[in-house]
C-alpha cells in the first residue's frame, strides 16, 4: 500500500543523511583547515554553505509537496515535520562550520595562538554524536535517541577547559585577547552544535513515541565558565 | 438523571445491533458530548452507519434489525417500550448522504416537520431562522416558492440540514452529508457544521477522514472484529487520533496503509 508514498519518505531520509554528511565534513573540514592555517581551503568551506543551505531548502520543498500531495498522518506526520526541523538544525550546524571558516579567512597571516589540540577532539567528538544522532533519528532508534544527549556532558567539559586554556593566555598576555577570541568562538560554536545533537534525538523519540519532551543531557552548568 | 449536569448527549451502553441472527455491531460503549462534534470513520461493512441510525431508532424501519443493550438519551433508554421512536427522531434528527428534499417548495420543505408537529408560532419567521441557521438563506429567500429541487446539490443538502434544525432537535446525526457534493459545497457543509455545533450536538459519518479531522472535536474508529462483527477500536479527541493513536489498527487505517 502507498508504494509512491514510501519511495518519497525514503527519499526524504536519504536526503536527511546527505545533508548530515555535508555538515559533517564541513564542521571537520572547518577546523582542521584552521588548524592547519588553509585559509583556501577555509574559504571554499565557506562558499559550500551554500550548498548545504541548498540542501535544506531542496528537503523542505519536498516535504511540503508530500504533505500537500499525500495528507500524511499520525506518524507518517510525525516523521515529515521532523524532517523539516532536523533539515533546520543542520543548515544551522553549517553555519557553525561556515563561522569557523570565516575566523580562519579573517585571522589572515596571524599565527595561532596555540597548537590546536582540545578543539580537533571537541569537533570530532561533536560530529561522532551527530553521525550516531542521525543514524538513530532515521531508523528511530529511541534507546540511541535517549543516551546521546547525555554525552554532551564531554564536549561541555572540552568547552570549559578550553576557556580555561585561552584565559592564563590573556592573563599571561593582554594582547593576545583577539586570537583568545577567536578560538573560543571556535570552541562556543562547537557547543552549539552538540547542543542540537540533543535537538534532533528529541525530534527522534517524538517520531517514534509521539512525546515531545526535552531530553535533559544532564549538564550542570559551570557558572565560572560563563 | 440530572440532566444539566451530563455532560453527555448521547450514551451507547453494551449496545449489539442485529440484522436478523446476523451480529452487525458488537458492544459498542461509547458517549457522545454534548454540543461537540463527533467522527465515526472506518472502513465500508464495519458498521459506523448501522450505529449513528440507532441513535435514533432509525434502523427501527428495516424489519430485521434489533439491538440489545442500551442507547440513553437524557438518561432514558430510547429502546424502551414506553418511548416514541416518533418523538426520538425528531429530537435526534439526521441528514443523509444524498440530499433529499420533498418535491415540494423550499419554504414548505422547511415548514413541513413543524406543521406535523403542530407548530403553533409564526411559521414564516421559524423557515427565516431555520434557512439562516443552515446558511442558505440569503440564497434563497426571494424564490421561496420554488421548487426545492431546483437547487444545486449543496443546497439542497443545506436545505435539508434546514428542515432538520427547523424542529428543534438536540442532535443531528450526519451520514456522510458532503459526499455527494463537490470540494466548494462540502467546506460550505463543513463550516456549517462548525456553527451548528454551538446550538446542537453532531455525529457524523465519513469515509473522508480529512474532513473528519477537520471539523470533529471527537473520532470514533469503527473495524471488523474478527467475527466480522463491528467494533468501536478506538474513541478518542480528534487531535490524538489523527498526530498519536493508540492502537496499530487505527494508525493503518489513517495512514493508508490498511487491507
Amino acid at each position: 500500500m502507498r508504494k509512491i508514498f514510501e519511495h518519497e519518505i525514503q527519499t526524504l531520509k536519504d536526503d536527511i543523511l546527505s545533508l548530515g554528511s555535508m555538515v559533517e565534513q564541513a564542521i571537520l573540514g572547518s577546523v582542521d583547515a584552521l588548524k592547519k592555517r588553509d585559509i583556501p581551503r577555509s574559504q571554499e568551506i565557506y562558499d559550500e554553505d551554500e550548498l548545504i543551505n541548498a540542501k535544506r531548502f531542496g528537503i523542505e520543498s519536498s516535504v511540503m509537496i508530500a504533505i500537500a500531495t499525500q495528507q500524511p498522518m499520525a506518524h507518517d506526520l510525525r516523521l515529515l515535520a521532523s524532517i523539516l526541523d532536523v533539515a533546520g538544525e543542520l543548515e544551522r550546524m553549517g553555519d557553525y562550520a561556515k563561522g569557523i571558516a570565516k575566523i580562519n579567512v579573517i585571522m589572515g597571516e596571524q599565527k595561532l595562538l596555540k597548537p590546536l589540540v582540545d578543539l580537533p577532539l571537541m569537533a570530532e567528538k561533536t560530529v561522532d554524536m551527530l553521525h550516531r544522532a542521525l543514524t538513530a533519528f532515521i531508523e528511530e532508534d529511541v534507546d540511541a535517541a535517549e543516551s546521546i544527549p547525555a554525552e554532551d556532558d564531554v564536549i561541555d567539559a572540552l568547552y570549559t577547559q578550553i576557556y580555561r586554556v585561552l584565559i592564563t593566555y590573556v592573563i599571561d598576555d593582554p594582547t593576545a585577547i583577539e586570537r583568545s577570541n577567536w578560538l573560543l568562538w571556535v570552541a562556543h560554536n562547537l557547543e552549539r552544535v552538540g547542543d542540537r545533537v540533543t535537538n534532533i534525538c528529541e525530534r527522534t523519540i517524538f517520531i517514534a513515541t509521539g512525546e515531545m519532551e526535552e531530553v535533559d543531557s544532564s549538564v550542570v552548568i559551570n557558572k565560572n565558565s560563563l | 438523571m440530572t440532566e444539566n449536569t451530563n455532560p453527555y448527549a448521547i450514551e451507547a451502553a453494551d449496545l449489539n445491533l442485529y440484522y436478523g441472527e446476523t451480529l452487525a455491531v458488537r458492544d459498542i460503549n461509547m458517549q457522545i458530548e454534548k454540543q461537540k462534534i463527533t467522527a465515526m470513520i472506518g472502513p465500508s461493512g464495519c458498521g459506523k452507519s448501522t450505529v449513528l441510525r440507532a441513535f435514533n431508532r432509525m434502523n427501527d424501519l428495516i424489519p430485521s434489525a434489533h439491538a440489545t443493550g442500551s442507547v440513553l438519551y437524557h438518561g432514558k433508554d430510547i429502546y424502551d417500550d414506553d418511548v416514541d421512536p416518533v418523538e426520538v427522531r425528531r429530537r435526534i434528527g439526521m441528514v443523509f448522504q444524498k440530499p433529499n428534499p420533498f418535491p415540494k417548495s423550499i419554504y414548505d420543505n422547511v415548514a413541513w416537520g413543524a406543521q406535523i408537529n403542530g407548530y403553533q408560532g409564526n411559521m414564516d419567521d421559524l423557515v427565516e431562522k431555520s434557512l439562516r441557521g443552515a446558511a442558505l438563506w440569503c440564497e434563497v429567500k426571494d424564490k421561496l416558492d420554488k421548487s426545492g429541487l431546483s437547487l444545486s446539490g449543496g443546497q439542497q443538502q443545506r436545505l435539508c440540514i434546514a428542515r432538520t434544525i427547523a424542529v428543534k432537535p438536540d442532535i443531528i446525526l450526519m451520514d456522510e452529508p458532503a459526499s455527494a457534493l463537490d470540494p466548494i459545497a462540502t467546506l460550505k457543509i463543513e463550516d456549517l457544521m462548525h456553527e451548528l455545533a454551538k446550538k446542537f450536538t453532531i455525529i457524523v459519518v465519513t469515509h473522508n477522514m480529512q474532513q473528519a479531522a477537520r471539523v470533529s472535536d471527537f473520532t470514533a474508529f469503527f473495524n471488523l472484529g474478527e467475527d466480522h462483527a463491528g467494533i468501536l477500536e478506538e474513541y478518542d479527541v480528534t487531535s490524538e487520533i489523527f498526530t498519536n493513536p493508540t492502537k496499530k489498527s487505527t494508525e493503518d487505517y489513517i495512514t493508508g496503509r490498511f487491507g
